[in-house]
């Protein structure tokens, strides 16, 4: 467990019908559910380890130091854990943050639409009262592993006669019941991490509606908030992780100077490397900013758009670099992938025109049209 | 260390901001440029600068400074860098200090510490010889002589070498032309018999010269440091005003997009705000993203110098280079999205264009640093 992620399957969700690789990611993952440390942060009576920000920010350094895999990856508790802290009711809070926290509740996110993607507020699924329970009807896209989870939270359309920000909640539903199917999403890199998620009739009771009726766009953009740092952060946690110079550097070679035989590609590796380390010290920035109480909120935006841009650009030298080697599926399969897969970072959780809409908006104060 | 100022150097910032802005406006330069200043910098703002201690920004108490780091050094430099400030600051207050303060023997930092903090002397740093920054390649040479050296060689793009008293001078006393071995730092009065300076034009209205030695007999006691192996005490102060330049490009990229975020909040086409489009907004925040990275680089410099950290060089490389880069993106795009106006010399912006051009070149622009910082990750 003192290896970093390599591939898929390296990672644990949890879930129902959680998979482990080895009996040591078993092991791991319950080691750290007894110290509360899948959730560090998190109030212990909700599962989690009752850790202040500086303590968290202490334990993340310490298992950097260790090498030490996550034990658990968890939209829940990355996304609607904090949400749910936030806005939830107590009930709420008792009932959903500790399967979080065990790893026994893998959560998907069902925000996007076929006909509702960066106009995101525009979304149409429709969720109407039905005696005691809400019937849900529509249909949400690129819900992250749909087709793995358990439950889902879902942003539906509760008032069909406001305006399009005002008539919209967040609903949490089950999705082990009939009115749920899900449908995976091939994508360029030939996986299917995403899936389309269909409601007919799909049941949810109404003590399950995060923060007030009809204002659920308030917890979405919140949630939001969260998913950017996620994808932000995740980006250049793989790019910190290895220095690109030293894959470009063994499958390159130096010249008899001592430097990069290709000196076109140096330039570039240069220049991405001097952002990267200037990238993960703005992610440093942000986050002691925000812990003295400075910080700018909108900023996530900015760090998902800087880091997304920026994972881009480090895949395409690492293809460079790889040559025909790369181009091969099945021979270094796995960096074919991903460079692929990085293509969809940019527009996940937000496309970079978005982040640069918001950033406009709300650091700058730009007008709007 | 967290990435953040402290309580003391926020003060410091503000206090900066308020009276650069009140009493060293960008309208400053202009009026020196436009008077053809002999000076090249306004004397009697530089004494209410002297007069709250940022000479002293690095010099310790003990010898009449306020000793408060690199960081301030950085906060300082980079409100400067707001209002263009033309001043030897740079030159005394930050390489100059580092100088004396790190490689100086007790009775140097007592010869010349407390006038360095007091206001009293300006030092310049005479390091580079040929068209682009190469700290190595001297070819100045120091010869020794019963009392010293004999020091002769010319040095260009020499920043406030016409009103320096003292000129920090490498020159190479053993080794050939590239080597980092055999070169030897010196003190050396600006009146000494064989110097001559000549004062050059600069595209930024700051100052700048050559400076040419001619047999110039100095004593031992000129000699900074160990003779022959001075290049690590030079590339420590040339990496002290590095990240200075750094920071204060950064402000200038700052001032830049906060008076072109007015403007296009303001200036009308169309029947509405330039600013709603998103064609600017994009660029706008591109830029504030690009300068929120930049940022973050310049106050891990200046806390390395503070740490004197062994990654100092690195990260240093990485803030010169990145920032210097952001400035002239910051510029470049400030009279872009001015439009008309920004062609102009009425506009101040030019002024930022000018001023981030010669600062990106200065010890070691931004294709110099990229280069080495790959060479200190060996490739």
């Amino acid at each position: 467990m003192r290896q970093p992620l390599r591939e898929e399957n390296d990672a644990v969700w949890g879930g129902r019908n959680p998979t482990f690789k080895s009996n040591e990611q078993k092991v791991w993952l319950e080691r750290t559910v007894e110290k509360g440390w899948t959730a560090p942060e998190w109030p212990v009576k909700y599962g989690g380890g009752g850790l202040s920000k500086s303590e968290g920010k202490i334990l993340r350094e310490e298992m950097k130091a260790l090498s030490a895999r996550p034990p658990l990856m968890s939209f829940g508790v990355w996304m609607l854990g904090p949400a749910l802290l936030k806005y939830g009711t107590e009930a709420q809070k008792q009932t959903h943050l500790p399967p979080i926290t065990r790893g026994e509740i893998r959560w998907a996110q069902g925000y996007s639409e076929p006909n509702s993607g960066s106009d995101l507020a525009s979304l149409m699924t429709r969720c109407e009262l039905h005696g005691d329970h809400y019937l849900i009807n529509g249909q949400k896209i690129w819900t992250s592993y749909g087709h793995k989870a358990d439950w889902i939270f879902v942003l539906v359309r509760t008032d069909f006669e406001a305006a399009k920000h005002d008539g919209i909640s967040l609903v949490l539903v089950d999705m082990a019941q009939p009115g749920v199917t899900t449908r995976p999403i091939k994508l360029l890199s030939g996986m299917s991490h995403f899936c389309e998620t269909f409601f007919d009739d799909a049941r949810c009771k109404v003590d399950n509606v995060v923060g007030d009726l009809n204002r659920g766009w308030t917890v979405a953009k919140y949630l939001l908030t969260h998913e950017r740092e996620m994808i932000g952060g995740s980006a250049i946690g793989r790019a910190a992780m290895r220095p690109l110079s030293e894959i470009v550097t063994q499958q390159v070679g130096l010249n008899e100077l001592g430097v990069l035989s290709d000196l076109v590609l140096r330039t570039d590796v240069v220049r991405t490397e001097i952002d990267s380390l200037a990238f993960l010290w703005t992610t440093e920035r942000v986050a002691d900013e925000a812990k003295a109480g400075q910080g700018v909120g909108a900023m996530s935006a900015m760090l998902k758009y800087s880091g997304t841009e920026l994972n881009k650009r480090r895949y395409e030298l690492m293809m460079y670099s790889a040559g025909h080697d790369a181009l091969t599926l099945g021979h270094e399969a796995n960096l074919a992938r991903d460079w692929l897969r990085t293509k969809g970072n940019s527009i996940e959780g937000g496309t970079s025109e978005i982040q640069l809409n918001i950033i406009a908006k709300r650091i700058l104060g730009l007008p709007s049209a | 260390m967290a990435m953040v100022l402290s309580d003391e150097q926020k003060i410091l910032r503000d206090t900066a901001r308020t009276f650069l802005q009140t009493s060293a406006p960008i309208d400053q330069l202009r009026r020196l440029r436009d008077e053809a200043s002999a000076d090249g910098f306004d004397r009697k703002t530089w004494e209410s600068v002297v007069e709250m201690g940022w000479t002293g920004v690095l010099v310790p108490e003990d010898h009449g400074g306020v000793g408060m780091g690199h960081v301030a050094a950085g906060v300082i430099a980079e409100e400067m860098g707001r209002t263009l400030m033309a001043s030897p600051y740079l030159s005394t207050a930050v390489m100059g200090a580092t100088a004396v303060v790190g490689y100086g023997s007790a009775s140097q930092c007592n010869k010349w510490l407390p006038p360095l903090a007091a206001g009293s002397l300006n030092v310049a740093v005479a390091v580079d010889e040929g068209r682009s920054h190469s700290p190595a390649s001297i070819s100045t040479t120091a010869q020794p002589t019963e009392r010293g050296f004999r020091i002769s060689g010319s040095k260009f793009f020499v920043a406030d070498g016409h009103v320096a008293d003292l000129i920090l001078v490498s020159a190479r006393s053993a080794g050939g032309p590239n080597d980092t071995n055999g070169i030897s730092l010196f003190l050396v009065p600006s009146a000494a018999s064989g110097i001559e300076i000549q004062r050059q034009t600069m595209v930024d209205s700051r100052n700048s010269a050559t400076v040419r030695l001619e047999g110039v007999e100095v004593d031992a006691e000129t000699l900074l440091g160990e003779a022959g192996a001075g290049y690590s005490a030079l590339e420590h102060v040339l990496d002290a005003g590095r990240a200075c330049l750094a920071a204060e490009m950064s402000g200038s990229a700052q001032q830049c997009l906060a008076q072109t975020v007015d403007y296009i909040t303001t200036r009308q086409q169309f029947g509405q705000p330039i600013g709603s489009f998103q064609a600017l907004q994009h660029r706008a925040a591109h830029l504030f993203a690009e300068i929120e990275i930049g940022r973050s680089a310049v106050i891990r410099a200046l806390q390395a110098l503070d740490a004197a950290s062994d990654d100092r060089s690195l990260i240093v490389s990485v803030a010169k280079s990145k920032v210097g880069w952001v400035a002239q993106l910051a510029a470049q795009e400030a009279i872009q999205m001015h439009g008309g106006i920004g062609m102009t010399d009425e506009l101040n912006i030019g002024f930022f264009l000018k001023r981030v051009r010669v600062a990106e070149a200065l010890y070691g622009d931004t294709n110099f640093h990229a280069d080495k910082f790959a060479r200190l990750r060996n490739y």
